[in-house]
């Protein structure tokens, strides 16, 4: 009879997914497009191994790992999101947890597939394992990182299937289950990112990551990133599905994001002065990164982009008058998104390993291929968290219950009071 | 691009092959070299056997037994018949294997580069080498930050440079060991820092934490034409590799079981290279020690190395 109702929720997603606008297909469309030009891009990789990539020897990750990292941080701030909307009491409290983690959701689906995409010997990778392999547990982060990015995806799965099927019953849902998990996925977010920093930070063979800053200011991009894609985001549902989020929780997100930006480039501006003032053999990364070396200077551009990004982004938000208007707003948080996606995705990964350990420069670039690959998996994100939000708001905002048609794109009278 | 593109001359002898000429193919033509080799590529891809086996180290001896032939049986399919002899010897007892370079004997010659690919069948095509020779100004010392390995002369060595081979030091306390997520890479008793070739998932953490740029990765498939493969092999050493594993310096573990000698310590042609049992005091290594002043390559990251640089004059 249970499995009965599971199959009749399962049925009434299919039908919220498979009926939209010409907007909905055509977007859809385009995240096929993008899965298609991946899996292209993988079946080369996987032919001619990961020399389709422009990764060597002295740079041994790169983009994807990247991407793996940024997302993280993402997974992470969406779900810290349910602070603020706690401690300021927001009426969508409910709504923000949910779309918050099916963020998280999304985001880790792509950190898995970046990990998945960058080894070489993926048919290995049940080695890795409890019980049938030999895991190097507790030794090994990368083996923390599986277990607390895997055990961060369940939580959030189970929360976000929950409130949805019992909302779908016309039930409320029972907070036994939901507030310890909820309360648990907070320092788990934490915990994602740390252990991803200390995965770059425990290796003493790269001085640009072995400094004790590094979790710290993983946590405080993290801080700024997450939220502006969760800003933009509750604007476009507010727009398209009448979203209940007010222009003063707006308003809040941004101000907590201007104090994550300050200690975000406050954290910078400490690393920057001890690798300057110093100026010990160990300084030779971060003046690859923002001077080049020796007449290398493939990222020096996109360093001083990064952190103008970030430092106008700062100005936007810190700013009352600029960060109440809608359009410095999103300006903002496109800046801040850009910053932190450089920084995370080059600024981290490429000088920690430019020169190498030998003192050897080998400038990386990302090959088509691995364009390719990236835009499939971000594809797939996307089209994850599109089902998820198709699903979710309808069921959210009691639109769709079992036995009910599936309700018009928008809801007339939920459109948005202001 | 330092891989590929750039070709590492060495001063060369009657008879010490350098690179073959053909190492400075296009990329189009590499990638078609890559490409027929599609079939062997494939197949390795779909090697079940390899992937669904247990850890090396939990392999019963009859089973360690059926990967040896296995491993001979990939060889002849792939390189035809030879006088194949594949190893899994474990370590002597009462053995810890330690290396000593002296720096003022080193000439730069990088015969030692080319004795290692041939003897621990690398790749040539893309070139994979497992030790690198830097050149240094002896004004500045030790500083790899403003070392080259690139390094082209047309006689070794040159006036105010030094050189300073690096290879896998063989760490007390391997940083590269502790970050495997899989345990595909251990130290085994005698000191031999090894990988299992059919565990490793290709993550390339170990590379990440390796301070000495000891490791390689193999982006593609091992190109290594039939008449050079060294038919003498281990599993845990010297066999050709799969496409997306790592790989390094073993101190030739198929010859130092065998109380033989690593190929870079017989060429070296000025006795720069020393080898030998640290846990014998009459051993050359110990009186290199006992004798001469050895420095640690990076000391402060106490990796407690295996591998000793002194200046004997």
């Amino acid at each position: 009879m249970h499995a009965n109702r599971i199959a009749v929720f399962l049925r009434g997603c299919a039908r919220l997914v498979s009926r939209g606008g010409r907007w909905y297909f055509a977007w859809l469309a385009l995240l096929a497009l993008m899965i298609v030009t991946g899996i292209a891009g993988y079946a080369r990789q996987a032919t001619h191994g990961l020399i389709a990539t422009n990764m060597r020897d002295q740079v041994s990750w790169a983009f994807y790992i990247g991407n793996f990292t940024f997302l993280v941080g993402v997974a992470a701030a969406a779900v810290l999101l349910v602070v603020p909307a706690y401690v300021y009491a927001w009426k969508p409290i409910k709504e923000v947890v949910v779309l918050g983690e099916m963020l998280a959701v999304s985001a880790l689906v792509m950190c898995l597939l970046f990990i998945l995409v960058d080894t070489g010997s993926p048919q290995n990778m049940w080695h890795i394992f409890p019980l049938i392999a030999t895991p190097n547990f507790p030794s090994s982060l990368l083996v923390w990182d599986a277990i607390v990015l895997n055990g961060y995806l369940i939580i959030n799965v189970t929360v976000v299937a929950h409130i949805l099927y019992k909302l779908f019953n016309g039930k409320a849902y029972d907070k036994r289950v939901v507030v310890p998990l909820v309360l648990l996925s907070i320092p788990w977010a934490v915990g994602i990112h740390t252990v991803t920093a200390f995965l770059y930070n425990g290796m003493a063979s790269r001085p640009y990551w072995n400094a004790s800053i590094l979790a710290p200011r993983f946590l405080a991009s993290a801080f700024c990133s997450g939220p502006a894609i969760l800003l933009v985001l509750f604007q476009i549902l507010r727009k398209t599905t009448g979203f209940p989020i007010s222009d003063e929780a707006i308003s809040k997100i941004a101000e907590i994001m201007s104090y994550a930006m300050f200690v975000n480039l406050f954290l910078l501006g400490a690393e920057v002065f001890k690798e300057f003032y110093s100026a010990t053999e160990h300084s030779v990364y971060t003046r690859y990164l923002f001077f080049g070396l020796h007449g290398h200077h493939a990222i020096v551009a996109f360093a001083w982009i990064a952190v103008a990004c970030s430092f106008l982004a700062f100005l936007l938000f810190v700013v009352p008058a600029t960060r109440r208007n809608i359009y410095t707003l999103n300006l903002g948080c496109a800046l801040i998104f850009a910053g932190v996606y450089i920084e995370k995705g080059i600024g981290l990964v490429i000088p920690g390993m430019t020169p190498d350990t030998l003192g050897e420069i080998y400038e990386y670039t990302p090959t088509a291929t691995e364009w390719m690959v990236a835009a499939g998996v971000f594809g797939v994100g996307f089209l994850v968290y599109t089902l998820l939000v198709k699903i979710a708001v309808p069921i959210l905002d009691g639109r769709f219950q079992a036995g009910m048609d599936v309700p018009l794109e928008v809801a007339p009278e939920a459109k948005p009071a202001h | 691009m330092s891989d590929d593109s750039r070709s590492l001359p060495v001063v060369q002898d009657e008879g010490i092959p350098g690179e073959p000429p053909e190492a400075a193919v296009s990329r189009r033509a590499f990638l078609q070299t890559v490409a027929g080799a599609g079939a062997a590529a494939a197949l390795a891809a779909c090697d079940v056997e390899s992937s669904l086996r247990r850890h090396f180290k939990e392999l019963s001896k009859e089973e360690v037994e059926r990967l040896i032939q296995k491993v001979q049986r990939d060889h002849e399919a792939r390189f035809g018949k030879k006088d194949w002899k594949v190893t899994a010897r474990a370590p002597m007892p009462g053995v810890e294997f330690g290396y000593g370079l002296d720096l003022s004997r080193c000439i730069g010659c990088r015969r030692c580069v080319y004795a290692c690919v041939r003897e621990n069948n690398q790749s040539r095509d893309p070139q994979v080498q497992w030790i690198k020779v830097l050149e240094m100004d002896k004004v500045r010392g030790v500083d790899v930050i403003e070392s080259d390995a690139y390094y082209e002369a047309d006689a070794v060595p040159r006036p105010g440079k030094f050189y300073m081979p690096v290879q896998c030091h063989q760490c007390r306390h391997p940083p590269c060991t502790k970050v495997c997520p899989v345990k595909a890479t251990w130290t085994e008793p005698d000191g031999i820092t090894v990988v299992d070739y059919d565990w490793c998932i290709g993550c390339r953490c170990c590379m990440a934490a390796c301070p000495y740029g000891a490791r390689r990765f193999n982006w593609a498939t091992p190109g290594i034409r039939a008449e050079e493969v060294n038919p003498h092999l281990a599993v845990l050493g010297n066999r050709v590799r799969p496409k997306g594993v790592v790989e390094k310096c073993t101190f030739c573990i198929q010859r130092t079981r065998e109380g033989r000698y690593p190929a870079c310590v017989e060429i070296c042609p000025v006795g720069a290279r020393k080898f030998g049992n640290l846990l014998d005091p009459k051993s050359e290594i110990r009186y290199v020690m006992e004798n001469k002043r050895v420095f640690i390559f990076k000391e402060e990251l106490a990796t407690r190395p295996r591998f000793y640089y002194f200046y004997a004059t």
